[in-house]
């Protein structure tokens, strides 16, 4: 197996915060990747910068062995066809139907027949088990169920890429079941390279092949499920069970604050 | 001293960058080859745009017309030219107050939903989701706003126009009793179709091409919270207007010298 | 069902707009749609020509059988030299023919009046580019206020 995304030496910074400091990162081909870390590290910008939504500063992004960074608009949007991006918040158009949303892209990129697409979209709306919501606006859905529609979105057109951005955050817990089976059947019936970007690490170190964990601008810690949780790096131990104070600081970097209150 | 003229630099290449970003999207907006698919879309967008407005455009533009023709009435019955009403009141719509005020209300009713619009499909992350599905938003979003923009209104400015003028005629005509005859014909004998009524489609569709612009930039490029898209609305409908009645000016010297 | 009223409401919102043009046209504008039988240019010199402008009409017996296309000075004689354009269908003019500048109304807008000169055998029609000679300038109120004036004076001396 190869991999089919590649990040070598990339640098990004927004607004002269540093977010990535020569990260290199590789997702192997067929497997599920997680990527965990507190929030705010920038994995939501990850994602993007695989999509080639946002543009490093520096070193180089590879999606099957093709520039992402350097590609030009049309060659960036053939790239795109071939992944999908599960957004946090979903992002379906509320002005269309739950069917009409999963027709999107079908409808944008292939000159599919009226019938052929309806049953590709049943198809798809089925593998998320909301075939029978088909007709109701995507402002009615609830939040998990919204997401599974956005799943069923993205996978429409088979891509080889699927990367979930927070799928677990703020769902209840039979949703979240759903949605890591979901992630699970899908990859393996569809053959799919995964990406899951979160900070619930029980769930993901459940269905996870690779696991890469980020903090301070770098990769801390890498490994299989198992080889993560049995790691003793300190910053990893706090963060995989959850503990306040540690070597990650709970403050967002400031100046002492005693000083700060002696200066006034 | 040093930090204003910093700040004069910041400022000015903050603009020229922002222009720079304007007319990049108006560039990709522009060159998308048209099909029938597209076609299907400017067709909503013209509903959206240009239908929708219609109801304040007609209703402003019979009292416009019918306002026009009772002052000009009055001002001109001491010199005994009443005739002239016709004249006045159709030249004044066709050159100047038919296409600023329908770009003014259309920047008003069109141009604040196109930017509340877009700027929440951008805030929602539509825009962006639609770009990992490869779909293009300059071309599938801002295009066929763009040109529905362009081509609804030089339609409503003529609309306005023509209800303007039967309103003026109402008020002159059959309220203050000039005659039929004489306030038409005169009419008729000074307005020019090249002058006029042309010169005025000119006006309209670069007011229309000017309020599209304004407003898709700000809706695309608003911050993407509530506040910033009230923001961005506003600065649509401000910079929209201020710039029609600037280049109003600019295009009347053209044309009319 | 929704798709037919949307094209509906926007075929109608087309339509509506077209026709709003072409009542501007015709009925604001007075455009007919006979054939435009083709126009020449005339020219003449006035020693003063008032108030009149480019796209003053030129009237024969009230009917407006051209108009001004370009007015300019004679930088020789210093007087305006003024381009008329003559519709083709109400056909040509003797060379007899005057022109007099003419104000409708007391305060109303400057015209040209044309009045046709007699037909004899060695008389020419004016063709493109011709000038009329026999014409009259602009009243200029001030003037006449004076001569006016004027005569008065003399009047009273008698």
């Amino acid at each position: 197996m190869g991999q089919l995304v590649q990040i070598r030496d990339m640098s990004f910074a927004r607004e002269q915060r540093i977010l990535f400091d020569n990260l290199n990162l590789d997702i192997a081909q067929g497997k599920i990747t997680a990527i965990l870390g507190p929030s705010g590290i920038g994995k939501t910008t990850l994602l993007k910068l695989i999509g080639g939504q946002l543009t490093p500063s520096s070193g180089d992004i590879l999606f099957s062995g093709e520039s992402v960074c350097r590609a030009k608009r049309a060659q960036l949007y053939q790239m795109r066809r071939k992944m999908g991006l599960l957004f946090q918040s979903g992002a379906l158009f509320p002005e269309l139907t739950v069917f009409e949303n999963v027709a999107f892209p079908l409808r944008e990129h292939t000159q599919l027949t009226e019938p052929v697409l309806q049953t590709l979209v049943r198809m798809k709306l089925e593998s998320v088990g909301l075939r029978g919501a088909e007709q109701l606006m995507a402002t009615e859905l609830s939040g998990g169920m919204g997401r599974r529609v956005a799943l069923a979105r993205a996978t429409a057109l088979d891509p080889e890429l699927m990367m979930y951005d927070e799928p677990f955050a703020g769902q209840d817990p039979i949703s979240m079941g759903v949605l890591l089976k979901l992630i699970r059947d899908l990859n393996q019936s569809l053959g799919l390279t995964s990406i899951v970007v979160s900070h619930d690490v029980t769930e993901v170190l459940e269905i996870a092949d690779y696991v890469y964990v980020l903090a301070d601008k770098t990769i801390i810690a890498q490994g299989t499920a198992d080889g993560i949780k049995s790691n003793q790096d300190p910053r990893l131990v706090q963060f995989i069970n959850g503990l306040p104070n540690g070597p990650v600081p709970f403050h967002y970097p400031a100046s002492d604050f005693l000083k700060d209150l002696a200066a006034q | 001293m040093i930090n204003q003229i910093q700040r004069i630099g910041e400022r000015s290449i903050n603009f020229v960058t922002r222009l720079g970003v304007a007319g990049l999207m108006l560039v990709n907006a522009l060159f998308s080859q048209p099909n029938w698919k597209f076609l299907r879309l400017v067709g909503l967008q013209v509903y959206n745009l240009g239908v929708l407005s219609l109801p304040i455009i007609l209703v402003a533009g019979l009292f416009i017309g019918m306002v026009l023709g009772l002052q000009g009435y009055n001002v001109l019955v001491s010199y005994g030219a009443e005739q002239s009403l016709g004249t006045m009141v159709a030249l004044s719509l066709l050159r100047e107050l038919g296409p600023v005020v329908t770009a003014l209300l259309f920047a008003g009713r069109a141009g604040s939903a196109l930017t509340a619009e877009v700027g929440l499909m951008k805030a929602t992350e539509q825009i962006s989701s639609m770009e990992m599905m490869a779909v293009d938003p300059f071309k599938r979003i801002i295009a066929p706003r763009f040109w529905a923009g362009v081509l609804s209104m030089p339609v409503l400015a003529f609309m306005f126009s023509m209800i303007a003028i039967w309103g003026g005629s109402f008020v002159g005509v059959d309220w203050k009793g000039i005659d039929s005859g004489g306030f038409w014909s005169v009419m008729q004998a000074s307005v020019d179709i090249h002058q006029d009524i042309f010169y005025g489609f000119i006006k309209s569709t670069v007011f229309a091409f000017v309020i599209v612009w304004v407003a898709l930039y700000n809706g695309y490029y608003a911050k993407p919270s509530s506040a910033g898209i009230s923001e961005a609305t506003t600065r649509t409908v401000v910079n929209a207007s201020l710039m029609v009645l600037a280049l109003d000016f600019i295009l009347t010297i053209l044309m009319y010298g | 069902m929704t798709e037919k009223k949307l094209h509906l409401a926007v075929g109608s919102f087309v339509l509506a707009g077209c026709f709003a043009l072409v009542l501007l046209v015709v009925q604001v504008a007075g455009f007919s749609f006979t054939q435009d039988q083709g126009s020449y240019t005339l020219k003449a010199k006035f020693d003063n020509i008032g108030g009149l402008k480019v796209r003053s009409p030129v009237k024969l017996g009230g009917v407006v059988v051209g108009r001004v296309e370009a007015i300019s000075l004679d930088a020789k004689s210093y007087t305006p030299v003024v381009t008329l354009r003559m519709d083709q269908q109400y056909g040509f003019y003797p060379e007899t023919s005057s022109l007099s500048i003419l104000t409708a109304g007391l305060l109303g807008e400057q015209f040209i009046g044309l009045r046709p000169g007699f037909m004899d055998d060695d008389i020419e029609l004016l063709g493109e580019g011709d000038f009329i000679d026999d014409t009259k300038s602009a009243l200029v109120l001030e003037d006449l206020i004076g001569q006016f004036l004027f005569s008065i004076q003399d009047n009273s001396k008698e």
